[in-house]
């Protein structure tokens, strides 16, 4: 059973009527034997429910929690966020999935790098890192203030923590490739890991390229089983078809096809919208009732 | 093609031929005479786009009429071409004295998963393929209908609340770890449980069965039935934790050591797919079969009304490869309304891997078959999204190391298939999960775990068998493995 032992709204966009959550969920399994980078996949319902992966946000292996932050983008994180709450169960969870990330000691700066909701997987990351005595420069971003969240927990775990949004409300005006380059030119950066939507990951990928600094980007394509069975999640990797699940999810960002990948994630767009639609209108909801 | 014949017009036929047998002490000669009963099915252009079963199974007056068809040959041929063994002449001798429960309980001692077994098994390949009846008559199609015959018995059985299970002998207090639930697995935990030893079974899905409940399709393979198999395991005592993936959610090692666990068996099953590498593979609108399939069939997407996993739209679809997974994906496209279906193939019908039923199936279900051809490459429009494929004609040169003729490409006939999604059904390579986490585990070049003669891996107290070990191949084969395993590890668990 995945008792859900806390509940939190981190954020609301207005503009788009999406908020980020935060889930922690007994898991005493996945919380013992989960690293860094590593994700789940969960399950509103056991016969009808979509498999949604995602990234382990933290984890407590002495108390046996995960927790989990999502953004209310489709009909199941909305119906997630609606009617599940503390008490009840996350009907089916599994994980902890894919390869955790290879974290090493280096002599320069381990530059992490979160946009949006790439923030929470980020974040055991950068623990990770400064765990095992990294210098870890910690970039958060996002369109607006409302958007941020864990600016504690990343502060508390970064030698050092830049925060920037689009449009200027918080912290400084940038995106994150603006501060990325600056530190690339000033300091000795070993790594930068980058998490977040794929655009951007892009850019980082191209903003660090002049300087030659190693990039890792983790990828977050449409699963269905996450166990390395479908072929659902492909991706190109140095022209190679590699497999998100079991390949990833992390890779060398100067070899990920981010355009091919970008264009694989719109295939069930139409069905997502109207899904969302009939969720938010309420078609479904007696459906679901029991989930 | 033959004119459909409805169930009832099939019971009339056999009613008839019943009536000049009915107590009458039969020769051989009166045997050879009775022709084959026609399996009675659903109505091609009906069937082709619901879900339910295609073949509905034999009528009692068909199954007894079928069975006095076997002579009962002293030396059972049939029963050498079956993996698990099932005492197969023995069977039908209970049926043709009426005595159904007798033959279904005679099929469990060697198999407890016959309802799945005569639904799902290449038998002109297997028990058919020896058969005296079909040698006589010079083809294993012609043979006494053996699986109809198991598929009738089981489900008389499960239709007439007849189900007994076996009483495990007495606990022994050892533990054995069983690692994937699809029919290896299953077989495993059956005849381990059997013994007295406590059978744990893990497997990453939500849902029990594997590939009888995320590859087969419904409508070969009814997932109540296979529910039911798991029930029937359970209610010997084998517990099932699904949504727990060995490899990461616990490591084999720590199964063996921090759980006690004092033996395991490796039923993984089928990996990540096989794709072609050339242009254009990951446009949107191109699937493996493993994914299309898994929507469909294990997160129900084909029921639009209620899953919330989305299905791909597509008016032309187009299927790569010859085998059942290649029917079963052009059948599933059919039913998921598609308005052509095209099977492309780069030999002839001949070469077919797949059974000879279910390529029956597909035809009669109007896919379109395009023998000796290939893809070079998808193409896309600006989006990303698939519009066609270019295919290349072959022909058929000297025979490979196969035996089969090599298809040979004609150079200049490139021509282009107007289609919307592809689904590419060419075979699996193995999943890297259990070699990646799991120390001393040896696996071939392709990751097929290595076994010896009794599915023994490098690993002490591991056994392994099915695809992972073999490949693709079936049920039945993967049965097979599995009866072999449990015996060799009930022989150590003996000794321990």
């Amino acid at each position: 059973m995945h008792k859900i032992l806390e509940k939190r709204q981190l954020s609301y966009d207005k503009e788009r009527d999406q908020s980020v959550y935060y889930f922690k969920v007994e898991a005493p399994e996945i919380a013992r034997n989960r690293k860094a980078g590593q994700f789940i996949i969960f399950q509103l319902d056991e016969d009808y429910g979509e498999r949604i992966p995602l990234t382990i946000a933290d984890a407590n292996a002495e108390e046996g929690w995960i927790a989990i932050v999502f953004q209310t983008v489709g009909a199941t994180t909305r119906r997630f966020s609606e009617t599940f709450n503390v008490g009840d169960n996350v009907p089916v969870l599994v994980g902890p999935l894919g390869k955790p990330t290879h974290i090493e000691k280096k002599d320069g700066i381990v530059l992490c790098v979160g946009g949006g909701i790439g923030i929470a997987p980020l974040h055991p990351i950068v623990e990770a890192n400064h765990k095992i005595g990294n210098k870890v420069v910690t970039i958060i971003g996002a369109r607006t203030k409302d958007l941020l969240f864990f600016e504690d927990e990343m502060r508390a775990a970064s030698d050092e923590l830049i925060v920037v949004t689009d449009d200027g409300s918080y912290g400084r005006k940038a995106v994150v490739t603006a501060p990325l380059t600056e530190i690339c030119e000033k300091e000795k950066v070993s790594e930068i890991v980058s998490i977040g939507p794929a655009i951007m990951m892009k850019f980082c990928v191209a903003a660090a390229k002049p300087f030659g600094v190693p990039i890792t980007t983790s990828l977050n394509t449409i699963m269905i089983d996450g166990t390395g069975m479908c072929g659902c999640c492909r991706v190109s990797v140095g022209g190679k078809t590699k497999f998100v699940c079991v390949d990833g999810p992390e890779f060398n960002g100067y070899e990920v096809d981010f355009d091919n990948m970008m264009q694989r994630m719109t295939a069930f767009k139409d069905k997502e919208k109207e899904a969302d639609h009939k969720c938010r209108i309420g078609l479904d909801a007696g459906k679901k009732a029991g989930a | 093609m033959s004119e459909h014949k409805t169930t009832e017009m099939l019971q009339e036929e056999a009613a008839k031929i019943w009536a000049g047998l009915e107590g009458k002490t039969l020769t051989n000669k009166d045997r050879f005479a009775i022709p084959q009963q026609e399996m009675p099915s659903q109505e091609p252009g009906v069937r082709a786009h619901n879900m339910s079963e295609v073949a509905l199974g034999y009528t009692e007056t068909q199954a007894r009429v079928e069975a006095e068809r076997c002579i009962q040959c002293p030396t059972a041929p049939c029963k050498k071409g079956c993996p698990v063994g099932v005492p197969i002449p023995e069977f039908i001798k209970h049926i043709q004295q009426g005595d159904f429960k007798g033959a279904i309980d005679t099929i469990k001692t060697t198999n407890l998963l016959p309802a799945i077994c005569g639904r799902v098994c290449p038998q002109e390949k297997q028990c058919q393929d020896h058969c005296t009846i079909g040698k006589m008559l010079k083809s294993p199609e012609k043979a006494v209908a053996i699986g109809r015959l198991e598929r009738y018995v089981a489900d008389w059985e499960r239709a007439n609340d007849k189900i007994t299970v076996p009483t495990p002998k007495p606990e022994t207090g050892k533990k054995v770890a069983v690692i994937g639930s699809g029919p290896a697995g299953l077989t495993v935990a059956a005849d381990i449980r059997r013994e007295g030893h406590s059978v744990t079974v893990f497997e990453a899905f939500q849902k029990t069965g594997g590939v009888m409940v995320y590859g087969i399709p419904e409508f070969r393979l009814p997932k109540a039935l296979v529910a039911k198999e798991v029930e029937n395991l359970k209610r010997m005592g084998v517990e099932f934790k699904t949504s727990f993936l060995v490899g990461r959610t616990a490591t084999l090692d720590q199964l063996l050591t921090e759980q006690g666990f004092d033996a395991a068996f490796i039923g993984t099953g089928a990996g990540l797919p096989k794709f072609m590498h050339i242009e254009g593979e990951n446009l949107i609108g191109v699937f493996s079969a493993n994914e299309y399939l898994t929507r469909s069939n294990l997160m129900k997407a084909y029921d639009r009304e209620h899953a919330d996993t989305p299905m791909y739209d597509a008016k032309r679809v187009a299927v790569f490869g010859g085998g059942n997974v290649a029917m079963d994906g052009a059948r599933t496209a059919l039913r998921l309304g598609a308005e052509k279906v095209y099977c492309v193939y780069r030999r002839t019908r001949a070469e077919m891997p797949a059974r000879i039923e279910e390529v029956a199936h597909a035809f009669e279900e109007g896919v379109d078959f395009h023998f000796l051809e290939n893809p070079t490459k998808f193409i896309g429009d600006d989006k990303g999204r698939l519009v066609g494929v270019e295919l290349l004609t072959y022909e058929l040169g000297e025979p490979d190391e196969s035996g089969r003729r090599k298809p040979v490409a004609i150079p200049g006939t490139e021509h282009v298939l107007d289609i919307d999604a592809a689904v590419i059904a060419l075979g699996n390579d193995s999943n890297p999960l259990m070699a990646q986490t799991t120390e001393g585990l040896n696996t071939t070049k392709w990751g097929n775990i290595i076994v010896d003669e009794n599915q023994k891996t490098s690993i002490p107290r591991v056994w392994a068998g099915g695809d992972i070990v073999l490949g693709a191949a079936t049920v039945i084969l993967a049965m097979g493995e599995g009866r072999r395993a449990a015996a060799s590890m009930n022989e150590y668990l003996a000794g321990k």
